[in-house]
């Protein structure tokens, strides 16, 4: 007889799995596979013309713009932050780690809001602002500022846990070897963490590609200068060109497939790596 | 020579040193022994420059280096787990310390890989530079980290309970390998461990601690034979404590003589063979205190239940509070 210390009668196993496997399929699948099959469904010919308008190819480069843009910054953000936090002991520590959260426990919409608050027509500098001809809210820079705000949690969040777990020895023994700080970092730290921040540009670029509510306030949806996809997918949807808002939303959910892709890759390979190291 | 003065150094609320004074011969051999907390780790690297004491100072030959950087130090430093890069090759681990060097103090490349191999020999892994560090047993990767620090050149080579992680039987190859490769190369020497066979053994001179001060510092011999401290006896070899009038008097398992009759009457709890010896436990009849006895293996084995008389052939009293002193001698 086969006695297992978790075993569970049959029924149960398959009413657990058939429930979290409905439930899959209803929430994620059947969605995903809609926007395809609308996208697709009056052929390939107007799912092509849909994302060559002019406008999608605008609010295409627009999204790779930012995502160009923030994606570094927020790289370097993240491991500086992450540096500071899992290397040094200083006061105020516990308060960085908590505002670092900060944007995943904000409702996006006020995210944008604080900006257009600081930089809008009638924000704190928005009067020299625009004695300068400075333009930041309903244009590129506060789509920037927004999606920085939004997605600096990701590489950070990424990289401290795995930075805490490595502790300091690497670096104490590459300086004790006579490095310098930058060539303990870039000889060292880097190729440490180099698996995990790849993971958290992965996530950081998807959502700054996929951000709607903080770019939504701060974009001022002028077609073909400040709409993302996102907003472009939108402002498509509500004017009932499904096939045009349909066509754009795939693009969308193939870089979310593409994301799932590399990330179960990278997490391969992370096992492996890590794996081989302890 | 390396001379510590009066170190003192706070995490937060909690003493870890205070009042650390400690020279240390050119050549030397020295182990900092002591239980978890004693502070022995936090002195190592204050002297390596990766912490930095409160007050006090830290000479290397006369030179204040209190405020020098590890960098700048000069000392090889072997971590406890080792802390190789994970991502290098043994070979480039071993070689890091010179590839770092500013250009124009840096060996050729050639130069620099003639280095590592012959640093490779000497640690007895010659062959192995293109492998990775998880590719290595936990007593190849040790020999790497000892090879990688001392590629350096270092002016004193500090370890960090060397042996620490390893099993017991390769550590027992590799503490000999290290006596011998000290030996052989004269360079001085500090590691840490809580070990006391291991100090005992490779230390020219053991330096006890406990809660951060120096309790005795020796050579083995001093430091078993003669402990200045009840702490010292009681933690560095097999020590019975019985308290009597005003202290307690210490005596090793080892220096006891059963006779026939006089002496102090035990009560045999549990018997069992220790080497040569049988080792009894039991208590003292008159106070009830537990004692371990060596009994010559010679003799008949004694049986629970069995009383035994002896007499220590060589004891030490301490006396309670103030401070306690040593008043050795023969019982």
């Amino acid at each position: 007889m086969k006695v297992r210390a978790t075993s569970e009668d049959r029924l149960t196993q398959i009413v657990l799995i058939g429930l979290a496997l409905t439930f899959l399929a209803f929430f994620l699948l059947l969605p995903l596979v809609a926007v395809f099959s609308e996208a697709l469904g009056q052929g390939l010919g107007m799912f092509l013309e849909a994302v060559q308008t002019p406008d999608a190819l605008a609010a295409i480069r627009l999204t790779l713009i930012i995502a160009a843009i923030s994606v570094p910054l927020n790289v370097v953000f993240g491991i500086a932050a992450s540096w500071a936090i899992t290397k040094f002991q200083f006061p105020g520590k516990s308060l960085l780690i908590t505002l670092i959260d900060l944007p995943f426990s904000v409702s996006p919409v006020v995210s944008g809001l604080i900006f257009v608050l600081l930089f809008g027509a009638n924000g704190f500098v928005g009067p020299w602002l625009a004695e300068h001809d400075l333009k930041i809210i309903f244009a590129v820079p506060g789509i920037v500022l927004a999606t920085v705000f939004i997605t600096f949690p990701f590489v950070a969040r990424e990289l401290i846990p795995l930075m805490m777990e490595q502790g300091k020895d690497d670096e104490e023994a590459a300086l004790s070897l006579g490095a310098s700080g930058w060539q303990t970092f870039w000889h060292v730290t880097l190729p440490n963490i180099r698996w995990g921040l790849l993971y958290g540009v992965l996530l950081c670029n998807a959502r700054a590609m996929g951000e709607f509510g903080a770019v939504s306030v701060v974009s001022g949806h002028i077609r073909g200068e400040t709409n993302t996809m996102p907003l472009h997918v939108e402002i498509l949807y509500n004017e009932y060109d499904f096939v045009g808002a349909f066509a754009v939303a795939s693009l969308l959910a193939l870089l979310a497939l593409v994301t799932l892709v590399a990330k179960s890759v990278l997490e391969w390979r992370f096992d492996l790596h890590s794996g081989a190291s302890h | 020579m390396i001379s510590v003065r009066n170190i003192t150094k706070r995490f937060g609320s909690y003493a870890a040193l205070h009042g650390i004074d400690l020279d240390i011969e050119p050549g030397e051999f020295i182990a900092l022994l002591g239980p978890s907390g004693s502070g022995k780790t936090t002195l190592l690297r204050i002297i390596a420059g990766l912490e930095f004491q409160d007050s006090g100072q830290v000479l290397f030959d006369g030179d204040d280096v209190s405020s020098l950087k590890v960098a700048d130090r000069h000392v090889g430093f072997v971590f406890q787990q080792y802390a190789l890069f994970r991502h290098m090759t043994v070979a480039e681990n071993v070689a890091f310390g010179l590839q770092v060097k500013r250009r124009r103090d840096r060996p050729t490349r050639a130069a620099i890989r003639d280095r590592a191999e012959e640093l490779l020999r000497l640690v007895q892994l010659e062959g192995l530079g293109g492998r990775y560090p998880g590719q290595l047993s936990g007593g190849q990767r040790q020999r790497v980290a000892l090879a990688r620090a001392l590629a350096i050149e270092p002016q004193l080579l500090l370890l960090d309970e060397p042996f620490g992680a390893l099993d017991a039987k390769v550590r027992k190859d590799l503490r000999r390998w290290l006596r011998d490769l000290h030996k052989q190369m004269g360079l001085t020497s500090i590691f840490v461990t809580h070990d006391q066979e291991e100090a005992l053994e490779l230390a020219d001179r053991v330096v006890v601690m406990d809660h951060g001060k120096i309790e005795q510092v020796g050579t083995p011999e001093e430091i078993y034979m003669n402990p200045a401290t009840p702490f010292v006896s009681h933690f560095v070899g097999e020590t019975n404590r019985v308290t009597g009038g005003s202290g307690e008097i210490h005596f090793r398992p080892h220096d006891v003589d059963v006779v026939a009759e006089g002496g102090e009457a035990v009560l045999v709890d549990n018997v069992f063979r220790k080497g040569g010896c049988w080792r009894v436990e039991g208590a003292l009849v008159e106070t009830s205190m537990f004692v371990e006895i060596d009994v010559d293996a010679a003799l008949p084995q004694p049986r629970p239940g069995d009383t035994i008389r002896i007499v220590p052939r060589r004891s030490r009293q301490f006396h309670f509070e103030p401070t306690s002193n040593p008043e050795g001698g023969q019982a």
